[in-house]
């Protein structure tokens, strides 16, 4: 009892991320903090959301990845890469355009086949088994992937259905999630009428439907407004917290990796440079901050001509290749 | 049982689509109603002085066809539309084998295409169509649903061969355009020179257009089973072509 109270304690204390999804109107989850409403900034770094004491992570990896290996033609666009994701870690996969994040995510998400290596995710083999891994992930893709010309609620029950959810009880949990996002209230308008921070909210509320183990999240706050973006991180890692789910991101913003994420690994030409908290890529470069130290482990030369050469050169491999 | 639902949802997806765009089905009526009238009037006159009878008569069955035709291969097509917009991709991570999901598309486009082809048949009428009534209003139908689901396969194929939207107007041009003219839905397949008689009989549409117009107004070139037999050989290799391309769609 001692021990129970001391860790609320020091979760009440130090967690800045009990926040509202908007300021005080969630009653999703009971507000612990007694700084609910202060914003990330205000809080030294070492104070960051993952630095609160997280009971949910244990030693288990949920997808263990390895010596994965993608190639289009001579170009190898992920190069023997391994690692392991925890359960009910957020984990941030970051690198600069072109690195392999995307194809990365890809091939964990059974879209895409893997040249070589192999991929377990929640116990399930990604190539010999990938109903099975389909069922255990929700993602949230790069680009939107909702369609406009239905309602909110149409969405969801179409996700509901293509994963096989009994009605009564899909219904109940696209009402409870549709609330969670605050848009339960519009979920018999046309997604085309959404905004595209609603739309983003949506399609985590879509992802989450079907119980995953693990959520992915390919970039979920491009484009996105700073508040609108900080609202999202306050939300998954509430999510996280609260239903133990293991988070899978990437992302361009570094400061987002940073306050979010228990385990950072850095990719890079298609290879891990780097692997660990964020402390110990901190302490790895000597930067005071990550992204000092993804600068650092990746270079500061711009990456769009190489990136667009890979693309060129993976093109034009599908093309002679394909068929 | 979940295959049944899943198709069913995805089915219901295409018709939604299609009833809430007020557009699309505005220009999809209003295309064969012009064609209609400016050749079905145009040329009625030198149809009937060279002998051919009533023009309008010959012509309905082709332009309904063609509205069949156009509306099923925009609906296959629209998984280019899909893959754009990132919707393909929900569909693609479920935990349905994707033939289910190929099979739920096409039944929904080929619906639409029905649909279509009923609209433009009641059209026909009002401008001044008289078809047979009795057996043709099941047989055309059926051949109807069959031609709609051969071609809906087809755009499917197609679009999931392609990668993006510059490929439409190709398509358009390049496929639905020469299948549509090159098939006997405006002009009598009798007495046409060697290459366009070769191109017109190796065409599938000119059977689907061919078994339409006999069951509506007995004017077919070909015997009616061997429409329905042609069509039913194409459906299954365009459904099957769809189904393997469609499976190997890289997200």
């Amino acid at each position: 009892m001692a021990l129970f109270s001391f860790v609320f304690l020091c979760f009440a204390l130090y967690c800045p991320a009990s926040r509202r999804w908007r300021s005080g109107q969630s009653q999703q989850t009971v507000n612990l903090s007694p700084y609910g409403l202060r914003r990330f900034e205000s809080f030294p770094t070492h104070q960051r959301l993952s630095s609160c004491y997280n009971p949910r992570v244990e030693q288990t990896p949920v997808i263990t990845v390895k010596e994965l290996t993608k190639r289009y033609g001579d170009f190898t666009a992920v190069d023997r890469v391994s690692f392991e994701v925890k359960k009910g870690e957020i984990f941030a996969f970051l690198g600069p355009n072109g690195a392999g994040k995307t194809t990365t995510i890809k091939m964990l998400t059974t879209l895409l086949e893997p040249t070589q290596g192999s991929i377990t995710l929640n116990g399930f083999d990604v190539k010999r088994d990938p109903e099975n891994v389909r069922r255990s992930f929700g993602i949230v893709f790069q680009d939107p992937s909702i369609d406009t010309e239905l309602t909110a609620f149409e969405n969801m029950e179409f996700h509901a259905v293509l994963y096989g959810l009994a009605k009564e009880m899909s219904r109940k949990r696209i009402k409870d999630l549709l609330t969670l996002v605050e848009l339960w209230e519009r979920k018999d308008e046309l997604a085309k009428n959404f905004s595209g921070g609603m739309k983003r909210r949506l399609e985590i509320a879509r992802g989450l439907l079907h119980h995953p183990t693990v959520l992915f999240l390919d970039e979920p706050t491009i484009g996105l407004d700073p508040q609108t973006r900080n609202h999202l991180w306050n939300y998954i890692a509430d999510l996280n917290r609260s239903e133990g789910i293991t988070v899978f991101m990437t992302t361009h913003y570094i400061e987002e990796a940073e306050k979010a994420a228990h385990r950072v690994a850095v990719i890079d030409h298609g290879r891990i440079v780097a692997d660990g908290s964020v402390e110990d890529l901190k302490a790895e470069t000597g930067k005071s901050d990550l992204e000092g130290a993804f600068l650092e482990l990746t270079g500061r030369s711009i990456r769009d001509e190489e990136a667009s050469s890979a693309e060129h050169n993976r093109l034009r491999a599908r093309a002679w290749h394909r068929s | 049982m979940n295959t049944f639902s899943v198709i069913y949802i995805l089915w219901l997806r295409q018709l939604k689509r299609y009833v809430r765009s007020r557009a699309r089905m505005l220009s999809s009526a209003a295309q064969p109603l012009l064609f209609l009238v400016a050749l079905g009037f145009g040329f009625g006159p030198i149809y009937a002085k060279a002998g051919g009878g009533n023009y309008i008569e010959f012509l309905a069955p082709g332009i309904i066809t063609m509205s069949m035709l156009f509306t099923a291969m925009f609906g296959g097509i629209e998984v280019i539309w899909d893959k754009q917009f990132g919707f393909l991709k929900e569909t693609l991570v479920a935990p349905v084998p994707r033939v289910v999901i190929m099979i739920g598309r096409t039944l929904g486009g080929a619906t639409v295409a029905v649909i279509q082809g009923i609209v433009v048949f009641l059209m026909t009428l009002v401008v001044g169509f008289r078809p047979e009534l009795g057996p043709a209003l099941i047989i055309a139908p059926v051949i109807g649903i069959l031609f709609s689901i051969t071609f809906t396969a087809l755009g499917t194929a197609i679009a999931s061969k392609v990668d993006d939207m510059q490929a439409f107007p190709l398509v358009m041009n390049f496929i639905i355009m020469p299948l549509f003219f090159l098939s006997g839905a405006l002009f009598p397949l009798d007495g046409l020179p060697g290459a366009l008689r070769v191109v017109t009989q190796v065409n599938p549409v000119s059977y689907g257009v061919d078994g339409i117009r006999d069951a509506l107004v007995h004017l077919g070139h070909f015997p009616i089973s061997l429409d329905i037999a042609v069509l039913g050989c194409v459906a299954l290799l365009f459904i099957a072509a769809g189904a393997y391309f469609f499976e190997r769609i890289e997200g």
